[in-house]
């Protein structure tokens, strides 16, 4: 199968109008004998949901959690990106396009960023106009503040809750689709598997996560917006019910997976205390602005504040290791996420990290504090400050805080064209879920961007294409196809149920994500992701052998749950080494130790991997296929990143 | 249901019912003590009684004292149709609930207090407004002297069905003015001379006290006046003018005929 | 470091809906103070998984205290003794050895337990959907800047639109009453310009839905806005009122 990207002809910037022209409509008065499967109601998927909805298709969307409204977009802090430029300093959706390209280290589609920068305007509008409360200026006017290092203030916010509050929009809109009939919504429903009829996606098999029923639902297309894989990792800034198990069915039926082992790693999240830690938490990474990162000089320092002997604040100027400054004299403290989680790694790996368990490097505020007055820091970061008090006991303000990074994003995903249709007809995959727009590293405040913008403003239209071609025939439940992806998910469950062991399944979890992190986590080699994926494997068979699964089908059952969705990660991670493994360059998030600068910075090797890497899966324990996609830049210039 | 019905049953509905009639009944209250304020004057009740007089006897005072009854009523009977549909709101209650934490006393304890001021409403009712206009109450002669109104010559004059429940004659000649009233400043004094009775009116003050320490304010809160600007002033009045000032001069009324 | 803790737990347990509820006595032994109250389930859980028990199950998610999924009535209080945050920040250090810790689902009517400590609070979302919302339909919107916001108006409508949708303001009320999250949600349209053509209409429409759902009156004890992980404000309450009153008694009926 050769992959066939779709990507209009002509210039950059009138690709999209010409599309959008090209795409075939839907009559409006057939738009409601179309019926439409949004799985997922994070940013991509209710508005998605509410989008189709308000053009007059029906449309049934499923989530998990009790409520659409709590979908992790919900989590975002930070902000999302627009090009409006309001603040008349320079920003343009070229601009912000050549950021993005620039940021995810090029490895994204350039037709599909500028696409994204070019409808992030909209964006802000429509938010706006469903009330959603951005931060505004004492004229009325919207506020923007620069954000990750931006060189332009191009940030739209709402405090430190910026996706709450988009979500809440979305949702919103949701709900006014709900309550004029046109979207059914299925809460506590998690999506089991696709069901396919000749090739093209008709519909998926749920499990009703109270009553425990298997049911099917028929669709003339199904969109996932279920997010991304970070729980991987075990420990992640995801919410605990973040899963790749939609994915991963879609994928084992013929979507092919991109770039799997694309990860970000957030540098600022508070370190893990123990054993019993379930989640990292996340703290915005404007706190580099203003906060100094360092550790000891010395292991022996280190270890004495490990032990308790000395107290940070003890260690004298001369005796701190302000590590980001040191190296990248121009940049310091804001390099981009990538440098300076891989920088942290570094200190803690030569055993200079601080805090009881060793992993953790300090983010010193008391130089501004004194330059700036407590009660300044206390405006800026106050919020901040008292979340990492609450949850370390330990007062940032009169000592430094302990940051270490932690797993945050996952740019790869299910493969999608320009009309984020995957390699399944009929089947699409929005938002974080696809690999589609980061490229190997996601800038700060665009993953609420790109979310929205496949489900407001590309969807809309693509969508329409693909179902005006297979027109408004009813997709009839009966067919056996339906029936016999039924009996698989069944058959599924009761196998999961059967195990009776000694481990919990929250154990496979843990020891996986330890592999994962170890191995292929912020820094990855050969001989480390052969070694990962061995052990990845025995894990696996020990999984099916000894892991304990509580409970029976019917009823809820939180234990199944978490089980179907440890067993698809013990999958997804193999899929991951083998992709790290393929590509022999450090690009982004991926960090491999044969290929870096004399000065040990990542090495990119655009001649042999400037593609994106769509993995085709086989078969149970068969190797994967891989499928190249060439990037192609014609309106950019590759050059290597540097922050010095 | 007509759609003003609709609004008076609905959740929010019930609640500006109770509200307003609470607020009326506070209003009363201020006038009330106004009045009882006669008791403490030291007129062997001549002022008591016309005031008594005039608020049976004139006609607007008498329609608003109608409106004033059936607020009472109004009131209890609201009360008790929220407390039923919240109890239904959590028909299995929690095992350990900390309340004393999260909110004041008196805003949990609104029904007891109101109950306890229901039943005092009661007693206090039927021995003075009942007697007052049924039972046979005897009279009282005041004899004013023209000159000095301080100066009053009392005598009491036996029940006579016949007699007006109030009459004044000015006699410029001998320099009086005579004053016939219903002897309702008698049953008072009588009243309060038991230890028992005084302490219930006591008891039930402190509950009116703490009844609108919470519900002065409440009131305003349900009815959406919460300007931030009056809101202190709200907060004040019903702490300081409904729950402290009020309770206690009427508190004072029986403690100062049983001490007196 | 301080020490580890052991504790006792009165759990309530549910099988289903159908089915009464009681209290089972577990004990938490080696908690270290360090553990988010959840994590401490984490590990009763896991205990419970390897004796064969069924885990107790409750609702919880992103686990940084946005997504409003976790509940969880700690002695007598909902989101535990701490003011301003959810369960999922709790921390084990806000509790002493030998402690005993009573967990009990939300309690509403309108709030019915699915499982143990896991409760149904569709009603919110049918409250939301009865019209939490500006009509507009994706794309012909005005430009973002066409209408400017009084900061301070705009900062009103955020201290309102901060609710999670939790349900503590519901759990913490002796009245189960959902008066807290409803007025915010009709507060935060109410006082923004893209809201007001609806705001009439809206209030009246979920004010309705929320009687529909079962949920008690509110009687200003004042306990949801205590105990609300965001802090939301009672004002938010005599705003709804304000509006509900003017829709029902002063404005024309609406088409």
């Amino acid at each position: 199968m050769k992959l066939d990207s779709k990507i209009p002809e002509g210039p950059l910037a009138e690709k999209w109008s010409k599309h959008k022209f090209n795409l075939k409509l839907v009559n409006p008065a057939n738009k409601r004998k179309y019926t439409v499967i949004v799985v997922g109601t994070g940013l991509a998927g209710s508005s998605a949901a509410a989008s189709l909805a308000a053009l007059g298709y029906n449309v049934k969307a499923f989530c998990y959690q009790d409520s659409p409204r709590r979908a992790h977009s919900i989590a975002a802090q930070g902000g999302i990106n627009a090009a409006k430029n309001y603040q008349n300093d320079g920003d343009s959706v070229h601009r912000l396009f050549y950021d993005t390209i620039k940021g995810g280290d090029y490895r994204s589609r350039e037709a599909n960023v500028y696409r994204l920068a070019e409808v992030s305007v909209n964006i802000i509008d429509q938010c706006v106009a469903q009330g959603v409360p951005f931060a505004r200026e004492y004229g009325g006017l919207l506020d923007n503040r620069s954000f990750g290092g931006s060189q332009v203030s191009r940030t739209f916010y709402a405090r430190g809750q910026t996706g709450q509050q988009l979500l809440l929009g979305a949702y919103s809109a949701l709900n006014r689709q709900i309550n004029l009939g046109k979207v059914k919504m299925f809460t506590r429903h998690e999506m089991m598997d696709i069901v396919k009829i000749e090739g093209e996606a008709k519909g998926i098999v749920t499990r009703d996560l109270i009553t425990g029923e298997i049911e099917t639902h028929a669709a003339h297309a199904v969109l996932l917006c279920t997010g991304g894989y970070g729980n991987v990792f075990y420990l992640s800034t995801n919410a605990m019910g973040c899963n790749v198990t939609a994915a991963w069915k879609a994928h084992k039926r013929g979507a092919f997976f991109a770039n799997p082992c694309f990860t970000q790693i957030h540098p600022t999240c508070i370190p893990v205390t123990g054993d019993h830690q379930s989640k990292l938490t996340l703290m915005s990474e404007s706190l580099r602005n203003d906060g100094r990162v360092w550790a000891p000089k010395t292991a022996e320092s280190a270890q004495k504040l490990r032990n308790g002997e000395i107290k940070a604040t003890d260690l004298k100027e001369e005796d701190r290791d302000y590590f980001l400054e040191r190296k990248y004299p121009a940049f310091g403290n804001l390099v981009p996420r990538d440098v300076a989680s891989r920088n942290a790694k570094e200190i803690v790996d030569e055993g200079r990290g601080v805090g009881s368990s060793g992993i953790a490097v300090y983010l010193d505020f008391a130089e501004s504090i004194q330059r700036l007055g407590e009660d300044a820091v206390r405006a800026r970061y106050g919020n901040l400050f008292d979340m990492y008090q609450q949850i370390t006991d330990e007062n940032p303000y009169k000592q430094p805080m302990r940051i270490y990074p932690a797993v945050h994003y996952t740019m790869g995903g299910l493969w999608v064209d320009y009309n984020l249709q995957t390699t399944v007809k009929g089947l699409y995959c929005l938002g974080e879920a696809n690999f589609s727009d980061h490229g190997a590293n996601r800038l700060g405040a665009s993953a609420l961007m790109q979310g929205l913008a496949d489900g407001y403003f590309v969807i809309p239209y693509t969508l329409g294409d693909y179902l005006a071609t297979i027109g408004p025939d009813a997709v009839d439940l009966k067919n056996p196809a339906f029936e016999e992806a039924k009996k698989n998910v069944i058959d599924r469950v009761n196998q999961l149920l059967s195990l009776k062991g000694t481990k919990t399944v929250t154990e496979y979890h843990r020891e996986l994500g330890h592999i994962m992190w170890e191995y292929c986590g912020m820094a990855r080699d050969k001989e480390g992701l052969i070694k990962a994926k061995n052990m990845i494997r025995e894990l696996r068979e020990d999984f099916w052998k000894n892991a304990r699964v509580s409970g029976i089908s019917n009823e809820f059952n939180q234990s199944l749950e978490n089980a179907g969705r440890v067993a698809d990660f013990l999958e997804l991670g193999e899929l991951m080494i083998d992709d790290a493994l393929d590509r022999e360059e450090s690009c982004g998030g991926h960090f491999r130790l044969e290929s870096q600068t004399e000065e040990g910075e990542a090495l990119r090797d655009d001649k042999n991997y400037a593609y994106a890497a769509a993995w085709e899966y086989k078969g149970d324990n068969q190797p994967e296929v891989l499928h190249k996609e060439e990037m192609v830049f014609e309106n950019i210039k590759l050059s290597q990143r540097s922050y010095k | 249901m007509s759609n003003l019905a609709k609004t008076f049953s609905s959740s929010l509905g019930r609640k500006l019912v109770m509200a307003l009639t609470g607020l009326f009944l506070c209003t009363f209250l201020i006038v009330h003590l106004v009045g009882n304020l006669q008791l403490f004057k030291d007129d062997a009740g001549q002022a008591f009684n016309a005031y008594a007089y005039f608020m049976t006897h004139f006609t607007p005072i008498k329609v608003v004292s109608y409106l004033l009854y059936a607020s009472i009523i109004v009131h209890a009977i609201y009360a008790l149709i929220i407390s039923a549909g919240n109890k239904k709101a959590r028909p299995i209650a929690y095992a350990v609930q900390a309340g004393s934490q999260n909110s004041p006393w008196t805003s949990r304890n609104m029904g007891i207090l109101g109950t306890i001021l229901l039943v005092f409403i009661v007693v206090h009712m039927g021995d003075f407004w009942w007697k007052y206009h049924n039972d046979e109450l005897p009279y009282a002669k005041y004899e004013i002297s023209l000159d000095n109104p301080n100066d009053i010559n009392v005598s009491e004059l036996p029940y006579d069905a016949d007699r007006l429940v109030h009459s004044e004659v000015t006699d410029v000649q001998a320099g009086k003015r005579t004053v016939i009233s219903k002897d309702l400043y008698k049953i008072v004094n009588n009243s309060f001379q038991t230890w028992w009775y005084v302490l219930l009116y006591v008891i039930a003050m402190a509950a009116l006290s703490f009844h609108l320490i919470h519900g002065f304010r409440s009131a305003f809160q349900t009815i959406g006046w919460n300007n931030s600007r009056f809101l202190p002033l709200v907060r004040f009045i019903g702490v300081w003018v409904f729950g402290v000032l009020i309770p206690l001069a009427f508190a004072a009324m029986p403690l100062y005929f049983f001490f007196k | 470091m301080s020490k580890n803790m052991n504790l006792t737990l009165k759990v309530w347990r549910q099988k289903n809906s159908d089915t009464k509820g009681k209290f089972v006595t577990y004990q938490a032994d080696h908690v270290s103070p360090d553990m988010s109250f959840l994590e401490m389930l984490d590990v009763v859980n896991e205990d419970l998984t390897r004796k064969g028990d069924d885990p107790i199950h409750f609702d919880h998610d992103c686990r940084e205290g946005i997504c409003g999924s976790c509940s969880l009535h700690i002695n007598g209080r909902p989101h535990g003794p701490k003011q301003g945050i959810t369960t999922c920040q709790l921390h084990m250090r806000s509790f002493n050895n030998n402690d005993t810790v009573v967990i009990e689902p939300w309690r509403a009517e309108a709030f019915p337990v699915i499982k143990d400590l896991a409760v149904d609070r569709g009603a919110f979302d049918r409250i939301q959907a009865a019209g939490g919302f500006v009509s507009v339909n994706t794309g012909g919107v005005p430009d973002a800047n066409a209408i400017a916001i009084p900061k301070v108006i705009a900062d009103e409508a955020f201290n309102s639109a901060t609710c999670i949708g939790c349900g503590a303001c519901v759990a913490a009320c002796k009245n189960a009453s959902a008066m807290l999250f409803v007025s915010a949600k009709v507060s935060q349209l109410a006082l923004l310009p893209q809201g007001q053509p609806e705001r009439y209409r809206r209030v009246q429409a979920m004010v309705a839905q929320m009687d529909a759902e079962g949920f008690g009156s509110c009687t200003n004890t004042g306990a949801c806005e205590a105990e609300c992980p965001k802090e939301i404000s009672i004002t938010n309450i005599a705003r709804m009122n304000r509006d509900y009153f003017t829709a029902k008694l002063i404005k024309q009926e609406e088409a």
